[in-house]
């Protein structure tokens, strides 16, 4: 088996045994960074001598016997969280020469950890799509190809860099950010797995904000326990965070060896949505029917207030996106264009650093912002909100943790689904919920549609009840088997 | 009949209510660890959360929110346990997030209330509405650069207290003694120093005008005045010019002035039309501010004395009339000064003084009381010299003059110069003889029944002993030997 294709998991047991060295995990990924990032372009900047760095530091650590949690195991990290003294671009022309002198929280821990990271993943311009189509440096490309259509695929969004990295085997593992699926939709578009944890447990500290209110980091890897590994390292109350949850962060890979034996598993029947593919709704039952041999007992719930989810993230995501994005005004970082005065500076510097998408949500959310528009928008979004959150509560006096689909498609071509921004929009329509009411979600890879491209299951669990949906995402994997392999990944 | 301005068509009314903006006393910002010092290098206090850095956090400095409910505390303000922070979203160059953090639907303290003094010894009671916690901008700077302007951000992300009143007040008069009375609490509270000249308190006026009996009318207001002075300058242009619009058939425009000191006059800074629209909406990178209400015990339990209370303390204490304790009260460096003077000693006596020579020596010398010329020990050394009769008051006047030039103790000063009072009867019956017969035909003046000499030859007694006589052995032998002759 080749050292790419090995789990985080597995890596670091033949890292520990010393059967393999840091070095040689690191070169294998970066080899394999160099033969497809061309074609997948999914960093957006690549760091090889810090990664070979931070390998040399691990085997060191591993020789002496000393290894740290993380040692020598080869990351992809987001362009979204601050590295210090790497380009963090957010994948924005704003951004484009922006080096941090400070470090995220979560990469920090992953740093501390041990960590190799070999580069900065493509997304969506700050976050802001579920296609990497604007990206300012292209899109990432999905490692997946359909056989009988050679247009190349998105990798979803926003996270799709670091999901076609993983899914490619150009890294054991990512870091993503979930705003309203950023994490779970890109995770089932490229066949891996992903955890959105509960809003609050994993810091926000360093992370180019998109709305802050959604914003969450959380790992993605091919397999759940990889997820729950790195989880362990990234989660954890942070004083620099004044939203960060002082919660103890368990031994969240424990959690895998757990039956659901006896757990009850909704199903909600609000997401069961007109024009929902066959094949999805038949992976969907077949999810549940696999829980159920496993010994769950499955219910039917309704989450009723799940129609009006979608337009009241896209009330909120956008107005605290429109706050957030103010800072780049050309003024102390990032891009300036030159003008004769103030106003004149802003205009242009906006209108050059960012692009439709990041300019579209600005507006909405400075409309729905505005005198005489707030009450009707704002806030009658965040009492929908909080109705979502009540749903949420009520199903869980009912049943331990909801299972979903992931997304209502597969991955579609890139460019596809441009010219009408509501199409694109509801690739989130599952995933949103969740992120309104802030718990803890994750996608698993459990099958492929009819061309071969993998769908995946999201498991929706009670607020800080990750151990909960690990242990529920590991059963649909054993379960589900999935060892389809992209047609583009590394072949060592 | 109150304050009222006569215009052309009758008598006005003005209604006035302040917005103070104090800057808290506290070592680090209210959202970031970067200090608050005045007048360090240009953009040397400012962290990667003031400045706006992607993915930067406030997170809430404890002190802060204490001195605010201090501040609460001393304006006799109810605590809100819970309040909230918003973000008030506009463009400028000294802002780096493009927002401002501050409280704007729930704020921290609710409504209280202050008592002011007026000249004429009344007192009245003025609303509080409200104090929210916000965070100040940073400096704009014009004038160092041809054509660009430059940016300090040392104040950007610093604490302010934002202080409302209700429009209670009806005289320029009113609102300089709120403004002074306000800066008084905050100065005893330790939560704010009141330096207007450095910004540190700031204040906007909000001004209408009416025929008195009447409802309110269109209010406008007028930004960051610096002084107690202009405040009151400002708020009688402003009313004088809204009062000849109002006479002339116009109808006042609400909107933002300006006031400039050296012409006397408000001018417009931005009308409603070109109000922003802040967008206000709750900052979702913090929580909200719950408040543990043993914590405001505690807060309450170690406040200072307020100057309320220690005048009335004065007045009861030291049988001080209400003017003098007033004065006394003002600044509590001057009550503290006040009390270590007056510990053992005749209080009206140790007021007097201090009232009188003590502020008399701070403005000429232009030193403060923290900083005296004289300490409350040396002047206390100069009045029991007073008191047990080794000087006259006259001779102790002269005693704290070479005090405060020379900063040497009173006792050496009286020793050196041998200004020791004299109460030797013979040495005081000498002198009396030689003045009574250098001025035979004043004595005859006075036998002959114009008994005001009488002063004159104490005046002359006392020259004749360079002041050292003792006055009232003087006065005795004087009567003795004119009566007897």
């Amino acid at each position: 088996m080749s050292l790419t294709d090995l789990t985080l998991a597995e890596a670091r047991k033949k890292l520990r045994a010393r059967e393999v060295s840091a070095r040689e995990l690191t070169e294998a990924h970066l080899r394999a960074i160099e033969a497809l990032q061309p074609k997948l372009n999914a960093f957006i900047t690549l760091t090889p001598e810090l990664a070979l760095a931070q390998a040399k530091a691990a085997d060191e650590r591993l020789a002496r016997g000393e290894a740290l949690p993380l040692d020598g195991l080869p990351l992809a990290i987001k362009d979204l969280f601050c590295t210090e003294g790497v380009r963090t671009t957010a994948a924005s022309r704003m951004l484009e020469n922006f080096i941090p002198p400070y470090e995220s929280t979560v990469t920090a821990k992953l740093k501390a950890a041990g960590a190799v990271f070999l580069g900065k993943t493509n997304l969506d311009e700050f976050a802001m799509g579920s296609s990497n189509i604007t990206s300012a440096f292209g899109p990432a490309v999905s490692p997946w190809q359909r056989p009988d259509d050679p247009r190349p695929l998105t990798p979803g969004g926003s996270s799709g860099g670091s999901a076609a990295a993983v899914a490619a085997r150009l890294a054991l593992g990512a870091t993503g950010t979930d705003t309203g699926g950023s994490i779970r939709q890109p995770a089932a578009f490229c066949g891996i797995a992903g955890i959105k944890p509960t809003y609050g447990r994993c810091s926000r500290y360093g992370i180019v904000a998109f709305a802050s209110s959604l914003d969450q980091a959380g790992p993605m890897a091919r397999t759940v326990e990889d997820c729950a590994i790195l989880l362990e390292v990234m989660a954890g109350f942070d004083p620099k965070d004044s939203t960060s949850a002082e919660e103890p962060v368990p031994p969240f890979a424990e959690a895998l060896k757990r039956s659901v034996r006896g757990l009850r598993i909704g199903i909600p029947k609000e997401y069961r949505v007109e024009g929902m593919p066959p094949e999805i709704l038949a992976l969907w039952e077949k999810g549940a029917a696999w829980l159920e041999t496993a010994g769950a007992e499955i219910r039917e719930v309704s989450l009723p207030h799940t129609p009006h989810a979608l337009p009241t993230y896209y009330i909120v995501a956008p107005a605290e996106c429109s706050s957030n994005l103010a800072r780049y005004d050309g003024v102390r970082y990032g891009l300036r264009v030159p003008a004769e005065d103030l106003t004149e500076m802003y205009e242009k510097t906006r209108a050059a650093g960012f692009g439709a998408e990041v300019k579209r949500r600005i507006l909405i959310g400075t409309y729905v912002l505005s005198a005489g528009y707030y009450d009707a928008y704002y806030l009658r979004a965040q009492k929908v909100r909080s109705l979502i959150l009540r749903d949420f509560t009520e199903a869980f006096r009912e049943v331990d943790a909801l299972l979903t689909p992931t997304a209502p498609s597969a991955a579609f071509p890139l460019g596809e689904k441009m010219d009408d921004p509501v199409t694109m929009y509801l690739n989130d329509v599952f995933t949103v919920p969740a992120s309104l009411a802030g718990l803890p979600a994750l996608s698993v890879p459990c099958g492929t549609d009819a061309q071969g491209l993998p769908l995946g299951l999201q498991v929706i669990g009670r607020p800080f009840d990750e151990e909960g949906i690990i242990a529920v995402g590991r059963a649909l994997e054993e379960s589900a088997g999935f060892a389809a392999r992209p047609a583009l990944a590394a072949q060592e | 009949m109150g304050y009222v301005i006569e215009g052309k068509t009758g008598p006005w009314e003005v209604v006035i209510g302040l917005e103070v903006h104090a800057q808290v006393i506290s070592q680090a910002k209210l959202f970031s660890g970067a200090a608050t010092a005045f007048g360090g290098e240009p953009n040397h206090q400012v962290s990667l959360i003031d400045a706006a850095f992607p993915g930067m956090l406030p997170v809430i400095n404890r002190e802060c929110v204490a001195q605010a409910i201090r501040t609460g505390l001393g304006l006799n303000a109810e605590i809100n346990l819970w309040s909230r922070f918003d973000r008030k979203n506009y463009f400028y160059a000294d802002l780096p997030a493009g927002y401002q953090i501050s409280q704007y639907q729930h704020p921290i303290v609710g409504k209280g209330e202050i008592e002011i003094e007026l000249s004429d010894g009344s007192t009245r009671r003025i609303g509080i509405t409200r104090l929210h916690l916000e965070q100040d901008a940073g400096k704009s700077l014009h004038d160092q650069h041809p054509t660009k302007t430059l940016i300090d951000l040392n104040r950007a992300g610093v604490a302010l207290m934002e202080i409302v009143s209700e429009p209670d007040m009806r005289s320029p008069e009113e609102a300089g003694a709120y403004l002074r009375k306000l800066r008084t609490i905050l100065r005893y509270l330790g939560t704010c120093d009141g330096n207007m000249e450095e910004g540190s308190l700031r204040a906007d006026v909000n001004v209408s005008v009416r025929r008195p009996g009447e409802g309110f009318r269109t209010r406008c207001e007028v930004k960051n005045v610096n002084s107690v002075r202009f405040v009151m300058q400002a708020i009688e242009a402003e009313a004088r010019r809204q009062i000849a619009i109002w006479e002339e058939g116009g109808v006042v425009e609400q909107e933002t002035r300006l006031f400039e000191p050296g012409r006397g006059i408000t001018r417009s800074m931005r009308s409603k039309e070109d109000a922003h629209d802040y967008r206000y909406f709750p900052d979702p990178d913090l929580v909200p501010l719950v408040i543990d209400a043993a914590w405001v015990e505690e807060l309450r339990r170690t406040l200072p004395e307020l100057p309320d209370a220690k005048k009335r303390r004065f007045m009861e204490q030291y049988g001080l009339p209400a003017y003098d304790a007033g004065l006394l009260v003002a600044e509590a460096a001057t009550a503290d000064y006040y009390e270590k003077l007056a510990r053992g000693r005749d209080p009206k006596l140790a007021a007097n003084w201090m009232i009188g020579d003590l502020f008399a020596a701070l403005n000429r010398t232009g030193r403060s009381i923290e900083d005296p010329p004289v300490a409350a020990e040396g002047l206390g050394e100069l009045l029991d010299l007073l008191t047990d009769g080794t000087i006259s008051g006259r001779i102790a006047k002269e005693v704290f003059e070479i005090m405060v030039e020379t900063g040497e103790g009173a006792r050496a000063i009286v020793e050196k110069r041998g200004l020791r009072q004299v109460t030797d009867t013979a040495a005081i019956e000498q002198a009396v003889a030689e003045v009574l017969a250098a001025n035979a035909d004043k004595v005859a003046e006075y036998k002959s029944g114009k008994e005001k000499l009488f002063g004159y030859f104490v005046g002359q007694v006392m020259k004749r002993m360079a002041g050292k006589g003792n006055p009232a052995l003087v006065n005795e032998v004087l009567r003795r030997v004119l009566g007897g002759g």
